[in-house]
Formats: C-alpha cells, sequence, structure tokens
C-alpha cells in the first residue's frame, strides 16, 4: 500500500493498467485498494501544484503564527475550527514553540489579507495575539522545486 | 608527418567503439527520446552534492594517499562487510580508483603477460575486451544466450579454455543484459575457477540495483575472496558517473601491486569526489533506495511493453537495462536501431555493441522518466507495425 500512496502522491494521473505493471500487482485490486483509500479518506485530495506567479495571476500569501488561549475539554481543536472552517485558510497546524498555532492565508490582495487578519482572525475568543508574515517568494513547493533549472546533462548515447 | 603510421600497432588494432556513428546521428535530433544511456537519469543526491561543496570550502582539494582517503577505505569496508559479509583490511585490501574503468585497467595491467587469455562471457561491457588487449592479453569472448537468459555456465567456459587462460572477467548483473546470477550460480563459476586455479575479476558496479533476492558477492563464496578482485564504485548506486569513482579489493600483494602502476600513472582519484563518496556510504542509504524502487517500477513498465509488442524478452533481474530480441524483424541490431531512430527518433544501443553474441538484440536503459518511457514504447510499436 506505501508503494501506492507513493507513486500516486507523485502523479495521480497514472492509469490502472500503469500501476499495476509498475507494482506487479493485478489490475482489479489496484482498483480495489484506490477506492478503499479513497473511502478511508487516507486519500483525501488529488491536487496540481500550480506556479500562479508564472501564470500571472496574483495572490498574496501571509503566513500567520497564532497564540491562542487553549479551551477546557477542547484543547485547541475548537479554536482551531473556528479558524480552519474560513476559506482564506489554506493550511493550518498545531506546533511547539513561541506560538501554538501556524495559519497559512491566501487572499487577492495585501489589504485582502490585512482584513482578514485584523477583523477575523484577532477578534476570535480566545486568540492572544497574531504576527502575520507576507510570502515574498515560493521556492518550492509539496516536494517541487518552482524553478528548477536543473537539466539534463547526459550525452544522448552513453555505454 | 605522417600520425596513422607512428601510432602504435595494439591501439590501430583496437576497433571503434560501436556505438559512436550512432551517437553523432541522435546527436543531430533535437526530439530524441533517448533509451541509449548507460547511466541514472538522477542527479547526484542533494546531500551528497552538498558534502562535496562543503570539502572544497574547507579546503580539500589536495592529493590524496594513492590508496585513497583513509576514512573512505573504511567506510567501503565497514559497507562491504555489512553487506556481503567479506572484510577487506582498509590499510591494504582496498585501492580507491577513477571509476570502475580505470580499476579494471590497473588489474590487467598489473596481471597479464602477452598472451595470457581471459575468458569474458558476452554480452559484456564495452570496455572489457579493449582493456585485455590494450595489457597484451587476448580477450576471449565466451557467448551466453537468450535460452539461458545470457548467464554463463561451467560447461560455456569449459569449451573456450586453454592452458593460457589465466583470468575469468565477469560483469553481474549485467550491463548490456540485466542479467544477474543466482548463488547456486556462481558457487558453480566459482568452482570452475578454483578447479582450473584462475583468477576472477568481478565487476559489481550494478550490485545495488538487484531487483530479486540480494546480489551475492563473488569475493563472498567459499575460498574465493583470495582469488577475486572484487571492482565496484559509485556511479550506479548513487548517481555519481560523473565523479568517476571507483575501487578495487584484494590480496594485499595484488593491491600493493596495482597502486604501482596507479601512483605513477593516476596518482590519486580526486580528492572532491572521494569526500563526497564518504558521505554516499555513511548517509546515502535512503536515497538509494528511493532510486531502486523507481527504477524497479520503470522495470515492469518495460517488460510488459516488449511483451505486448511480441518483441521476446527475458525478465532482466538487475541493472537498469532490458535487452529484447528484434530477430523477427529480419534487420540486423545496427539497421534496426538505425532505422528506429530515424523514423521515430528514439535511439537505443545495438546489441552487437557489446560483442557478436548480441547481434540480434538491442539494449534498452530504462534511466529515463516514466512520461518518456511511455512515449517510446508507444514510438517503438509504432514502428514495429511495419513488420
Amino acid at each position: 500500500m506505501k508503494d501506492l500512496l507513493q507513486l500516486l502522491e507523485k502523479n495521480h494521473a497514472q492509469t490502472i493498467d500503469q500501476l499495476s505493471t509498475m507494482l506487479d500487482k493485478p489490475k482489479e485490486e489496484i482498483e480495489a485498494q484506490i477506492k478503499q483509500l479513497e473511502a478511508e479518506k487516507i486519500i483525501l485530495k488529488y491536487h496540481t501544484i500550480i506556479d500562479w506567479e508564472k501564470a500571472n495571476i496574483d495572490k498574496v500569501t501571509a503566513i500567520i503564527e497564532v497564540k491562542v488561549t487553549p479551551q477546557r475539554e477542547v484543547g485547541f481543536d475548537a479554536l482551531a475550527e473556528r479558524i480552519y472552517r474560513f476559506p482564506e485558510v489554506r493550511s493550518l497546524y498545531l506546533t511547539s514553540g513561541s506560538y501554538d498555532l501556524l495559519v497559512f492565508i491566501e487572499g487577492q490582495s495585501l489589504k485582502d489579507v490585512g482584513k482578514f487578519v485584523s477583523e477575523k482572525l484577532s477578534t476570535i475568543d480566545g486568540v492572544i495575539s497574531t504576527t502575520t508574515h507576507f510570502m515574498l517568494k515560493n521556492y518550492k513547493e509539496a516536494g517541487v522545486i518552482i524553478d528548477d533549472i536543473e537539466k539534463d546533462h547526459r550525452l544522448v548515447v552513453t555505454p | 608527418m605522417n600520425w596513422s603510421e607512428r601510432i602504435s600497432p595494439i591501439v590501430k588494432s583496437v576497433p571503434p567503439s560501436g556505438i559512436r556513428r550512432f551517437f553523432d546521428i541522435a546527436a543531430e535530433m533535437d526530439d530524441v527520446i533517448s533509451l541509449g544511456i548507460g547511466e541514472p537519469d538522477f542527479v547526484t543526491p542533494w546531500h551528497i552534492r552538498e558534502s562535496c561543496v562543503y570539502g572544497l570550502q574547507k579546503g580539500y582539494t589536495s592529493y590524496t594517499s594513492n590508496y585513497g582517503l583513509l576514512e573512505l577505505r573504511q567506510s567501503i569496508a565497514k559497507n562491504i562487510q555489512n553487506n556481503y559479509h567479506v572484510s577487506y583490511n582498509p590499510h591494504n585490501e582496498i585501492l580507491v580508483t577513477v571509476g570502475v574503468s580505470e580499476a579494471l585497467d590497473l588489474a590487467m595491467r598489473a596481471l597479464l603477460s602477452p598472451g595470457d587469455e581471459v575468458l569474458i562471457p558476452e554480452p559484456c561491457y564495452v570496455s572489457y575486451k579493449t582493456c585485455v588487449i590494450l595489457s597484451g592479453g587476448i580477450p576471449v569472448p565466451v557467448p551466453t544466450t537468450i535460452e539461458n537468459e545470457f548467464r554463463v555456465t561451467p560447461e560455456q567456459l569449459e569449451k573456450y579454455l586453454t592452458p593460457k587462460t589465466k583470468i575469468l572477467l565477469i560483469g553481474y548483473p549485467n550491463n548490456p543484459t540485466g542479467a544477474i546470477l543466482t548463488e547456486k550460480e556462481l558457487l558453480q563459476i566459482a568452482d570452475f575457477a578454483k578447479r582450473h586455479d584462475l583468477i576472477v575479476i568481478s565487476d559489481e558496479i550494478y550490485a545495488h540495483l538487484t531487483y530479486e533476492g540480494n546480489h551475492i558477492c563473488f569475493a563472498g563464496l567459499p575460498e574465493m575472496r583470495d582469488r577475486t578482485i572484487l571492482l565496484n564504485g559509485f556511479s550506479k548506486a548513487y548517481a555519481m558517473t560523473g565523479w568517476r569513482l571507483g575501487y578495487a579489493l584484494s590480496n594485499p600483494d595484488f593491491i600493493a601491486a596495482m597502486t604501482k602502476i596507479h601512483q605513477y600513472t593516476m596518482l590519486c582519484a580526486p580528492i572532491t569526489a572521494q569526500v563526497a563518496a564518504i558521505e554516499a556510504l555513511e548517509h546515502g542509504e535512503d536515497e538509494m533506495r528511493k532510486m531502486m524502487a523507481s527504477y524497479n517500477c520503470r522495470r515492469r513498465l518495460m517488460i510488459e511493453g516488449f511483451r505486448s509488442m511480441n518483441l521476446p524478452c527475458f525478465e532482466p533481474k538487475g541493472a537498469f537495462y532490458i535487452f529484447p530480441s528484434i530477430k523477427e524483424t529480419g534487420l540486423s541490431s545496427m539497421e534496426f536501431a538505425e532505422a528506429l531512430l530515424k523514423a521515430e527518433h528514439v535511439a537505443l544501443v545495438p546489441g552487437n555493441a557489446f560483442g557478436d553474441s548480441g547481434e540480434g538484440y538491442v539494449r534498452c536503459s530504462y534511466a529515463t522518466s516514466l512520461d518518456k518511457l511511455s512515449q517510446a514504447l508507444e514510438r517503438i510499436q509504432r514502428f514495429i507495425n511495419q513488420f
């Protein structure tokens, strides 16, 4: 199963035929496994990694460190939910260290993001403080180097 | 001045590489998909490259011991001990060379007297026979066949044995066929070597790329350590071809003889590569396993691809080559390769570049991206459909 997940993580567009050959398992088995992985939400979604800058589509991304007061019985989870339900939030992590939650926000403009932080995020009960870092350049996304200058330098035919 | 008159007859007697002409045609085209490349498509893992850069910053730019950095030899000894349970003394039984190619050349030069014969199972790596000739020896090719999955047997070797036979040179997993030998088969070869008191040079550069069972090290077989010259290197397992680094392991007296030639002709292997190689051996296992898993997926894809075209091929269990037969097209290997290149812009290597017994086959390397492999298979299928 790990092999299958690793192949799919790299490229989900591979055909069942190809996956079956590469993993040396019957097609039916691969098909059933994928269905099951999807049903069990081990495979959550198939995603495409896009270089938005190259597409000339403006986006602003900010990383916000959030300090919160955990709540009795639910700890950080209830607060986290109040934050991650906002569609502007791309990712949310609970972390150790000098703050509690790390929030990735995506908006159309600086103003957009600023407005979200000041009006929505900071005003949530239990949020003590926020520190916003605007992203200046993306070098690597989900394991993919954005502007990879390494080329195949090999000769066409070698012994 | 007429230079060709002055070139040594022994060099003139060596034919140019069969790959060369082919390379010239392919280099002219810009949309060639090449299955003709005998090296990994991975760039050397970053942690290895990074350690080389760090080494340069720290001033590692000098000569090393003729034998190579002691730390590297210790790493090699540890690695061979852990993987194959054979122990070599890093102080006098290991020589670090400029690729396995240099190690092979040194071994031949240190062993051969004029007229000595070397048994070489074919198809084989392109330089084996030339190395023997340049050292004054006589290469004796021992043809292997697809029926036996290109594995050599004592019976086949026996036929080519003469009183002048001194060395048996084997390379498994094999370039170009992808064949491996099982422990049982290797034991038979070992028995043959012992019976006829032969030295065995075992080129195990593809050892880590073995897809079924574990690689068996020839020197690890009973009583074989003392008559074996074990060659290996970093090119294939760690995707470090251009670093040019290999090593030879053998008896101290013989390593001293090889080192004598090495110290006068090469002095030492480049220190930059040696520093990186220590990192590769000490921390390269994870990346190597990932690359191997990736080759294995592609290997299966290629076998399936050729079989569905009805081109007979046996299942290669090592290296990153597949060696299908193209005899049914009625073309020779060279004609097939040239016609395919011109019609479909797919480059592969005619099997006869690896010896006469490779005629009727082509070597396809699957060290190329999945996308390109799939495209290449489609193009080859289209080409085959004409026949």
